[in-house]
C-alpha cells in the first residue's frame, strides 16, 4: 500500500469511529437530522471562509464551517420557539435553504479569475478522500482523541442527561453544559468529516453505525464500543473497495469509484447484516424462533393425538395407524411425515410398519402436553366463561406457551375451585 | 425558619408562553407527611414539583428545603418523573436506571461502585424488582417500570421525594404496593409529595393535602383541607367533574 492509501485508510477509519461514537448520543436522544443540518448548513460558510481568505487554509475553512453550522442552529431554535414551525418543517427549512445557498457560492467561487477551480471546494460535496493530507489526519486523530477521553470519563453524566434530562437537573448536572460539549463535539467531527465523505453523506456516518450496533445490545457501552468498531470497519472498508479494489496503480484520486459513497455503502451492509443476524432483535433470530416454535407446536399436537386414541385402552399402549392419526388431525401428508420424523429423531415416537407407538418417554412428553392442555380448557370454562365448544381451539393456541409455574398455578386455582382431583398427578378427563 | 418545615414554597409563580400557570404559590410542608397535590387538569400539579425542583424557570418566588435552597440541598431531594418523560427504547437495563440515583452523591467523573451496587440491589428489593435487574426496561409492565423509577429515587437516600403522576398507567397490586412503600418512608420521617388526580383515594392514601387551581386554594390536613368547599373551589364550573366530586366527598363520609 502506498503512503497516500494508509493515509486515506486512517483517516476515514478514524473519522468513522469517532462518528459512530459520538452520532449514538444523537441517535439516541433523538437529534440524528442534527448532523444532516450541520452538514449542509456548513458548505457557506466555507465558502465564505474562502472568499475571505483567498485560499484553502484548513482552519479558516473549519472556522466558516463551526460558525455556519452553529448559526443555523440558532436559526433552528428561533424557528421553533417564535414561529413555533414543527420540527421536521423547521429542520428540512434550515437545511435546504442553507444548501442552497452553499451552492450559489460555490458556483461563484469557481467563476472566480483567481482559480477557484484550485480550491477544490466541489471536494465538500461529495467528498474526496484521495485528497486528504497529513494535516487532516492529524486532526481528526485529535478530535478522536478527545470525543473517546470525554465519553470515556463522563460516560457517567452523558447516561442520566442522556437518558433523563429531568431526573439529571434535579440532581443538579448542568444539563445544558453537557448536551452543549456533546453537539459541540458532533458538529467539529461533522465537520472534518466533510471533504472526506461529503455535505451530503457525512450524516449517514454518524446515524447507520449507531442504528446498526443498537441490533445487537440493550446495554449503552456496549452499544457505544460496536458503533465505534462499525464506523471504523465502514471507513476502512469503503476506503479499500473505493481504491479501485487494490489494483495497484489505480490508487488515488484515479481510484475508480468515489470514497465517501462506498464508506456509506459499506456501512449500509453492516446495518443490513445486523438487522438480520443480531441475536434477539435480528430478523432471521426472529424467524428462526418462529420456526422452531411452530414446529414445537407440531410436536405436541401430534403427541396429545396419539395420547388421545390410546387413552381408552390404557394401561395398554397399542400402536396407532398413521392414516388414523392424518384423518384426525387434518395435516397434509408431508407436514405429518416431517412431524412424525422430528418426534422420532428426539425419541418420543416409533413409526413401523404405517403405524405409530410412543416410547416411554414420548408418553410422558404426551401426558404433559394432554394435562396442560386440559387444565387450560378447565380454566377457561370455569374461570373465563368461555362455552365449553369454544375452549379446544383458545387452549390449542395457548397449551405451547404455559411454563410449569403457570401450569402448577392452573392446578391451584382450579384445586380452590374444587374441579380437579385432590390427587394432582392425576390427569383431568376432558371437559369436551 | 423552623427546622421541622420540610419544603417551604413562598410566591411561586410560573409562566409558560406569557400564560400564567402558578400564580403566587404559599405553601409550607412540614416534615414527616405524606401530602397529595390535587387539583383539575392543567392547574399546575406538575408544574408545581418541576418549580420547586428548578426544572422549570420562576418569574417569582422561593422555594426552600429545610430552610436551605435547591443548590444547597440536591442531596435532600429525590424525584420520580412522569412516564412519559422516558424514552423506553433507550438501551438501558434495570440496574443502570437505578444505579443512577447514586450519581448525585458520586460527582464527577466516578463511577458507581460495589457499595452503589449493593445499595441499587436493596433499593429493588424494596421494590420487589430484584430478578429484573438485568432487563432493558422496555421489557417491564407499566407497573414494574415505576417500581423500577422509584426504586432509583429511592437509591438517592433523600429526605424528601417528588413524585409526578406514579400511578398512571399502573396496576392496582403495583399502586398499593407504592402506597405501602410511601407510608413507610413516612414512618421512617421523610417527607413525600405525590402530584395526584383521583380523587376517591385521596383520603386513603395522604394525610396533608395541596389543592391547586393555578392557585392554591388550600394546603393542610386532609381533614381539614379536603372539604366540599375547598373541592367546589377547585373543581368549580367544570360540571362532569362535580359529580365525581359529590361522590368522593360522599365516599370520604365528609357532613
Amino acid at each position: 500500500m502506498s503512503y497516500v492509501t494508509v493515509l486515506v485508510l486512517l483517516t476515514t477509519m478514524l473519522l468513522g469511529a469517532t462518528s459512530g461514537l459520538l452520532g449514538c448520543f444523537a441517535v439516541l436522544r433523538g437529534r440524528a437530522l442534527l448532523g444532516d443540518v450541520l452538514a449542509h448548513a456548513a458548505l457557506p460558510g466555507i465558502c465564505l471562509a474562502f472568499l475571505l481568505v483567498r485560499e484553502r487554509h484548513l482552519g479558516a475553512l473549519l472556522g466558516g464551517a463551526i460558525v455556519a453550522g452553529l448559526f443555523a442552529i440558532l436559526v433552528l431554535g428561533l424557528l421553533r420557539r417564535f414561529v413555533r414551525t414543527k420540527e421536521d418543517a423547521a429542520l428540512g427549512i434550515v437545511l435546504t435553504v442553507f444548501f442552497g445557498l452553499g451552492i450559489v457560492l460555490l458556483s461563484v467561487i469557481q467563476r472566480l479569475p483567481a482559480g477557484g477551480e484550485r480550491a477544490g471546494l466541489s471536494h465538500y460535496l461529495f467528498g474526496q478522500a484521495a485528497a486528504v493530507s497529513q494535516a487532516d489526519l492529524f486532526l481528526i486523530s485529535g478530535v478522536g482523541v478527545v470525543a473517546g477521553l470525554t465519553v470515556f470519563l463522563l460516560y457517567k453524566e452523558l447516561l442520566v442527561v442522556s437518558f433523563d434530562p429531568g431526573f439529571a437537573g434535579v440532581q443538579g448536572w448542568p444539563v445544558a453544559a453537557v448536551d452543549l460539549l456533546l453537539f459541540s463535539l458532533i458538529a467539529v467531527v461533522t465537520m472534518i468529516g466533510l471533504p472526506v465523505v461529503g455535505v451530503v453523506l457525512m450524516a449517514a456516518l454518524l446515524i447507520i453505525p449507531p442504528a446498526a450496533a443498537r441490533f445487537w445490545t440493550d446495554r449503552l457501552g456496549q452499544m457505544l464500543v460496536l458503533a465505534a468498531a462499525f464506523g471504523a470497519l465502514a471507513g476502512a472498508a469503503g476506503t479499500i473497495f473505493s481504491a479501485g479494489f487494490l489494483s495497484p496503480g489505480r490508487t488515488g484520486s484515479h481510484a475508480g469509484l468515489p470514497t465517501g459513497p462506498m464508506i456509506i455503502l459499506t456501512g449500509t451492509v453492516i446495518f443490513l447484516a445486523s438487522m438480520l443476524c443480531a441475536p434477539q432483535k435480528g430478523l432471521l433470530w426472529r424467524a428462526v424462533r418462529l420456526i422452531g416454535l411452530r414446529v414445537r407446536t407440531a410436536e405436541e399436537h401430534l403427541l396429545r393425538e396419539l395420547y388421545e386414541c390410546i387413552e381408552a385402552g390404557l394401561p395398554d399402549a397399542a400402536p396407532v395407524a398413521i392414516v388414523t392419526l392424518k384423518e384426525r388431525l387434518r395435516w397434509s401428508g408431508a407436514g405429518l411425515w416431517t412431524v412424525i420424523g422430528l418426534a422420532a429423531m428426539r425419541g418420543f415416537v416409533r413409526a413401523e410398519d404405517g403405524q405409530l407407538r410412543l416410547t416411554p418417554k414420548g408418553f410422558e412428553k404426551a401426558r404433559q402436553v394432554v394435562r396442560a392442555h386440559r387444565l387450560w380448557e378447565l380454566f377457561l370454562i370455569e374461570q373465563a366463561g368461555i362455552a365449553p365448544d369454544h375452549v379446544h381451539r383458545d387452549a390449542d393456541q395457548m397449551e405451547h406457551l404455559l411454563r410449569p409455574e403457570v401450569v402448577t398455578e392452573l392446578e391451584e386455582k382450579l384445586q380452590t375451585a374444587r374441579r380437579m382431583a385432590e390427587d394432582a398427578k392425576k390427569l383431568p378427563a376432558s371437559p369436551h | 425558619m423552623s427546622a421541622d418545615i420540610a419544603v417551604e414554597i413562598h410566591d411561586l409563580t410560573v409562566v409558560y408562553h406569557r400564560k400564567p400557570v402558578l400564580w403566587d404559590v404559599d405553601v409550607s410542608v412540614p416534615e414527616g407527611r405524606l401530602v397529595g397535590i390535587v387539583g383539575p387538569n392543567g392547574a399546575g400539579k406538575s408544574t408545581l414539583i418541576k418549580a420547586a425542583l428548578g426544572l422549570v424557570p420562576l418569574v417569582s418566588g422561593q422555594v426552600w428545603f429545610y430552610g436551605r435552597p435547591l443548590r444547597e440541598s440536591r442531596h435532600l431531594v429525590g424525584y420520580v418523573p412522569q412516564r412519559e418523560a422516558i424514552d423506553w427504547d433507550f438501551p438501558v437495563t434495570v440496574m443502570d436506571v437505578v444505579l443512577m440515583g447514586t450519581y448525585g452523591r458520586l460527582g464527577w467523573v466516578r463511577r458507581p461502585g460495589k457499595a452503589e451496587r449493593k445499595l441499587a440491589e436493596d433499593c429493588l428489593r424494596a421494590v420487589g424488582m430484584e430478578q429484573f435487574a438485568d432487563r432493558q426496561i422496555r421489557q417491564l409492565s407499566g407497573g414494574q417500570q415505576q417500581r423500577v423509577f422509584l426504586a432509583r429515587a429511592l437509591a438517592q437516600q433523600a429526605k424528601i421525594y417528588f413524585l409526578d403522576e406514579p400511578f398512571v398507567g399502573v396496576d392496582a397490586a403495583t399502586e398499593r404496593a407504592i402506597v405501602t412503600l410511601l407510608q413507610q418512608l413516612r414512618e421512617e420521617g421523610k417527607t413525600v409529595l405525590v402530584v395526584h388526580h383521583d380523587l376517591q383515594t385521596v383520603r386513603e392514601y395522604f394525610d396533608f393535602v395541596i389543592l391547586l387551581n393555578m392557585r392554591l386554594i388550600a394546603a393542610g390536613e386532609t381533614a381539614q383541607v379536603f372539604t366540599p368547599e375547598n373541592l367546589r373551589k377547585a373543581y368549580g364550573g367544570r360540571l362532569t367533574l362535580l359529580t365525581e366530586v359529590a361522590e368522593a366527598v360522599h365516599r370520604g363520609g365528609i357532613p
